[in-house]
């Protein structure tokens, strides 16, 4: 319907468009720190530290002399991973978890939504704390540490949004058509969450960005000599009064990736989201 | 209602006491043998025994976590291996800086987000809507630990109205010691006060949206009396349910932002522990949030049977 | 001098343009019926009337109420009319009213509002005027809140609400749509008696011919934001000349059924046993506390292959639970379903899904029942799901588009998604998914009841020609006795989860003897009994 295609358009947001070109860009800078960084992240050169941003060294280099753009450009990359896994395992546990407490009802979903409780009661970055502090300071134990806790988010998001499409007359029509509940689940129910779940996904992956970040400003998460934004904050304190820069853009990098992922989640839901699009 | 009361409460006991076990496994089995995890894989093994024996590790584990589950009932929570001190003592006395620090934190998000969602939904899809939903945007994004940077690169550093860290003591007098808390509290403020912002909106919009709003603006209520007599009482849960969960963020959220105010709170105290694994000191300081999280959702879910009717009276 | 007169008022929202220079005017003491089809403008041409259309609305032309033209009113001038001049009354009682605040204080409300009364007085002037529009403080205290409230008493509370002030006009939009047949006679009465007492002008907006019939002293009727025509009543049915508002008239009567009835005899498709449904609300939560709901009660009935059995009762009475046991989808804690001699609650594998190929379903709302993110053909090909030798792709293509031909639509539909379809093309879908594996036996849960009174009688033919053609037995579940009229053989009469009336339909109508049946029978809306009344008894404009 053209009506309809002209109000899908209408409704690309100034932020929606910034949300896509951010998260783009940071996307691209990490692509790219595979294949090449100005210099190398890990190089150090004590001679030249701690100079200020010059054409050399665009965002200047740390105490140990090496280039801050690089150190970002790779740092993106493990950011990226580390919140991307985390939120692909709450995903993959958490939806299918969601649905079968939803598709079961009874004892499966008492258990399914306890458990979720028990997780929410943990405050989400002591839980993270908890974790690497037992299971020792790592990226991979970061990824689990944050992914945890984003399987009570997504099972909790499948479940209520299974819950009120099984009441669903379409969902009654495919039971009298003698589909099973699994078979349900996939043809109809999840399709029909999956919009809310992306956009979910998009916020998940915002937070899992700070909570990488948090977990290295404290020396728990990404390990050197790999570079990690979390950690250089961490590193800059000491230089703070010497050297602003060290602090500046690592900060700036978190912010714009959350940004543009946050954007990028709101505009995802309007666009999807019929409901909110009514009443803009 | 007191059916409802009590079934919630015994649901959140059970809650806490599984934590419990989690805690315990998570710190006292998992890792192996905890003595040889504080004491490193090359430790003497006589005084690894003594240490063994010392913190009663020599028993089986379902009775060790019965004394310590009993130690909790009795606020007991062992005695710190570091500092050989009572662990409740070292918590009463960091939660003196946390608590103050958090509800700081609290009082300042309410003070900027309630009043910035109601204006923000009164003029939405008007500029004054725009402005505020864009610094709602980036306050989310900030990580609280580098806006705290910046406070103390401008405010300290720079400007010298505050101290760039460390705390004085409540001994030196209340005025010397909420002012080092005043950074902090507003690092810790701005992306909640940020989130509660959009939370408050989109409930009070979602509300407007409502049919009984059309019956009251039919009535003769003009858009602002909606808003208020109607539209606010209605929007109150989604807000209750995140100032909630943001109480019990903030209690642990500071562990990072003490540590860059170099504040003595809960947070430097269980990060201190770790790297010394002094780990009776980190079961206790998990126990006590985990406890708080637990208390402040119970407190919630009686603030909303307060606020709505329909919970109150149950459904008919 | 007319109470309200409206002058070629045009409205668009957006680039839509929703009224194209409506007409019309209300005198006082005068009960104007607006008739129309969903999405005609009629609620819109009220909402113009009260100035609170949506964002975005744009209205020209004039509305003059005691000769002040209102579109000309500043808002706070408005809010001063709305509420003292006119009252308005919604369709949904149970959104409408403000779920955390006391029906006491929401009705007092207009009292402190507009004449300054304090709190105490206010709430005692609103328990008065609450106890006069039925609602007496012994039956309902002025201190319960909504949700404690049955629909029809929610909806005397809107009204309380629009009444309190005695407004000159009171625009009532689709009033009894979402009330049961006989809570909507109670509030119809209410609103005559309201208006003939105070001598206000009355908008009464439905889609439903039938309830102004008896009710309006003038009717328009719209389609698509235009009045088509419009004139006194009952004459107006006379004298109907627009071929819009012919089709209304002809679809709210629709045609009896007429058939040579099923011979009993046959062996039943359907055996329903003293089929029983309680629902035990219990479980570890409260302590062991076992409470029994039975929702259906001690249900026995036959169905013959051909035949058409209507279930007539209100939201309540069991009837969907029904639906649901019957079909094999809900459970039966009571008695036994046999479907061509087998029982659901034993079968197992390939005998179930041979049970299931028996007995299809045909849903209410049209928008409900279709997976929107499914083409049609995915849609309709559901059920082959049964089989068991799944049919290729070919075939199943082929089966879908021979079953669109039969429900009216083209080939070519079978690659569209269910929201390129209107209302009554998505039922023509749904019907088609039931019959695809060719039943025996299709139970249709309302539906026609979410459908435009032109569509559903289309909807109807088409269900009366496959039942004739196919000799598919139907079990049709539905609050509207007009529809079990034109299309069932017998009829049984729900009332609490049990059956109070069974037999022939022209027979059960004509002679209720149970007393519900009778209630519900004098309480249903028909247009030609209402019409023959007003004849009688010489009531007209």
């Amino acid at each position: 319907m053209t009506t309809q295609a002209a109000r899908r358009r209408s409704n690309l947001t100034p932020g929606f468009c910034v949300g896509v070109v951010l998260t783009a860009l940071i996307a691209l800078l990490a692509g790219v720190s595979f294949l090449w960084t100005p210099y190398d992240p890990t190089l150090i050169l004590i001679e030249s530290r701690l100079l200020p941003p010059s054409s050399a060294h665009w965002f200047g280099t740390d105490h140990f002399g090496r280039d801050v753009f690089s150190m970002i450009l790779q740092g993106a990359r493990n950011s990226i991973a580390v919140a991307l896994i985390a939120v692909g395992i709450g995903l993959l546990i958490g939806i299918p978890l969601g649905l079968w407490a939803a598709a079961r009802r009874g004892w499966v979903d008492e258990i399914v939504m306890r458990s979720n409780d028990l997780v929410f009661a943990f405050p989400a970055l002591l839980l993270a704390i908890l974790i690497t502090a037992v299971a020792g300071p790592s990226a991979v134990n970061a990824i689990l540490a944050i992914g945890i806790f984003n399987v009570p988010v997504f099972a909790r998001l499948a479940r209520g949004g299974a819950l009120s499409l099984w009441t669903r007359d379409f969902v009654l029509a495919a039971r009298v058509a003698g589909k099973g509940s699994f078979a349900i689940s996939r043809e109809h129910i999840l399709p029909n969450i999956a919009n809310v779940l992306i956009v979910q996904g998009t916020i998940q992956f915002a937070l899992g960005i700070l909570a990488e970040a948090a977990l290295s400003y404290v020396g728990l998460g990404t390990q050197p000599p790999s570079p990690s934004w979390g950690r250089m904050l961490a590193e800059s304190q000491t230089f703070f009064a010497l050297a602003p820069w060290l602090a500046l853009f690592p900060g700036m990098a978190i912010v714009a990736t959350v940004l543009g992922l946050n954007l990028l989640g709101d505009g995802l839901r309007d666009l999807l989201d019929p409901k909110t699009r009514v009443e803009r | 209602m007191a059916g409802q009361f009590l079934q919630r409460l015994m649901s959140l006991s059970l809650t806490l006491l599984a934590a419990t076990i989690v805690i315990f496994v998570v710190l006292n089995i998992v890792p192996g043998d905890p003595a040889t995890f504080m004491m490193g894989l090359n430790a003497d093994p006589q005084a690894l025994a003594q240490l063994r024996q010392e913190l009663g590790l020599d028993l089986p584990a379902w009775q060790r976590y019965l004394e310590w589950l009993g130690g909790l009932a009795t606020g007991d929570l062992g005695t710190s291996y570091t500092y050989r001190v009572p662990v409740v003592e070292l918590i009463g006395e960091r939660l003196s800086v946390s608590l103050p620090l958090t509800l700081m934190a609290t009082a300042l998000s309410l003070l900027v987000a309630l009043p910035a969602g109601i204006v923000a939904a009164a003029r939405r899809g008007k500029l004054t809507d725009a402005a505020i939903v864009g610094a709602t945007q980036l306050g989310v994004a900030v990580p609280n630990f580098w806006f705290a940077l910046i406070l103390v690169f401008v405010f300290a550093t720079t400007l010298h109205w505050f101290s760039a860290g460390g705390f004085p003591g409540w001994d030196e007098g209340v005025g010397p010691a909420l002012q080092a808390l005043v950074l902090p509290a507003i690092a810790l403020a701005l992306p909640q006060a940020a989130i509660l912002t959009r939370v408050t909106r989109s409930a009070l919009i979602e509300t407007l949206g409502e049919d009984f709003i059309r019956t009251a603006r039919a009535k003769g209520l003009s858009e602002s009396q909606t808003l208020r007599r109607h539209a606010m009482r209605n929007a109150l849960i989604p807000v209750l349910t995140i100032l909630g969960l943001q109480f019990t963020f903030l209690l642990a959220g500071g562990i990072i932002v003490e540590n860059v105010f170099y504040l003595p709170g809960l947070g430097r105290l269980v990060l201190q522990a770790i790297t010394q694994r002094d780990l009776i000191v980190v079961q206790g300081v998990v126990i006590v949030l985990v406890a708080a999280a637990i208390a402040v959702t119970f407190l919630v879910e009686i603030a909303y049977m307060l606020a709505d009717p329909r919970i109150r009276t149950g459904r008919t | 001098m007319s109470l309200l007169n409206v002058q070629a008022l045009s409205l668009t929202i957006g680039a839509t343009q929703v009224l194209k220079s409506v007409s019309f005017d209300v005198a006082p003491g005068e009960i104007l019926g607006i008739v129309g089809e969903s999405g005609s403008g009629k609620s819109m041409t009220l909402l113009s009337t009260m100035r609170l259309t949506p964002r975005g609305a744009h209205a020209s032309g004039a509305i003059r109420l005691d000769g002040e033209d209102l579109l000309a009113k500043s808002e706070g001038e408005m809010c001063t009319i709305r509420g003292q001049r006119i009252g308005m009354i919604f369709q949904e009682p149970m959104t409408a009213l403000n779920p955390v605040q006391t029906i006491g204080h929401q009705v007092a409300e207009m009292f402190t509002l507009h004449r300054g009364l304090s709190a105490r007085e206010a709430v005692q002037t609103a328990a008065q005027h609450l106890a006069q529009i039925g609602l007496t403080p012994d039956r309902v205290p002025i201190d319960r809140y909504p949700h404690q409230l049955s629909g029809g008493q929610r909806q005397r509370v809107v009204i309380a609400m629009a009444t309190a002030l005695s407004p000159k006009l009171v625009l009532a939009d689709e009033p009894t749509t979402a009330l049961d047949v006989t809570t909507q006679a109670g509030i119809l009465d209410l609103l005559k008696a309201l208006a003939q007492r105070n001598g206000a002008g009355l908008i009464f907006v439905t889609h439903d011919l039938a309830v102004v019939a008896s009710l309006a002293d003038r009717i328009a009727i719209m389609k698509q934001g235009e009045i088509v025509e419009e004139g006194p009543a009952p004459a107006i049915f006379r004298t109907m000349q627009h071929p819009y508002s012919k089709a209304l008239r002809a679809a709210a009567t629709l045609s009896p059924h007429t058939r040579v009835p099923k011979n009993a005899n046959v062996t039943p498709i359907l055996e329903a046993v003293d089929v029983g449904v309680s629902y035990q609300s219990s479980s570890w939560k409260q302590f062991g506390r076992a409470s029994h709901t039975r929702a259906v009660d001690g249900i026995s009935f036959k169905l013959v292959p051909g035949e058409v059995v209507g279930i007539v009762g209100e939201s309540g009475s069991g009837k969907s639970t029904l639906a649901r046991a019957l079909l094999g989808i809900g459970p039966v804690t009571h008695g036994s379903v046999q479907i061509g001699g087998d029982d659901f609650a034993t079968a197992r594998g390939t005998k179930l899904r041979a049970i299931r190929q028996r007995i299809q379903v045909v849903f209410q709302d049209p928008y409900g029942s279709l997976n929107p993110r499914l083409r049609v053909e995915a849609l309709i090909a559901e059920p082959l799901h049964l089989l068991d030798r799944r049919p290729s792709a070919k075939e199943r293509r082929q089966r879908v588009e021979t079953i669109l031909a039969r429900v009216g639509l083209t080939a070519s539909d079978a690659d569209k998604f269910p929201h390129e379809f209107s209302g009554g093309q998505r039922q023509r879908i749904a019907i088609a998914r039931a019959l695809i594996l060719e039943p025996k036996i299709v139970v249709l849960d309302e539906a026609v009841s979410a459908l435009d009174v032109s569509v559903r009688a289309q909807i109807i033919d088409l269900l009366r020609d496959l039942s004739e053609r196919l000799g598919i037995a139907y079990l049709f579940i539905t609050h509207d006795l007009s529809v079990v009229r034109a299309l069932a053989d017998r009829v049984l009469v729900m009332h609490n989860g049990r059956v109070v009336e069974e037999g022939p339909v022209a027979q059960v109508l004509a002679k209720p003897q149970h007393a519900y049946t009778q209630q519900l029978v004098a309480a249903s809306p028909d247009l030609e009994t209402a019409l023959a009344e007003r004849e009688r008894t010489g009531v007209s404009a």
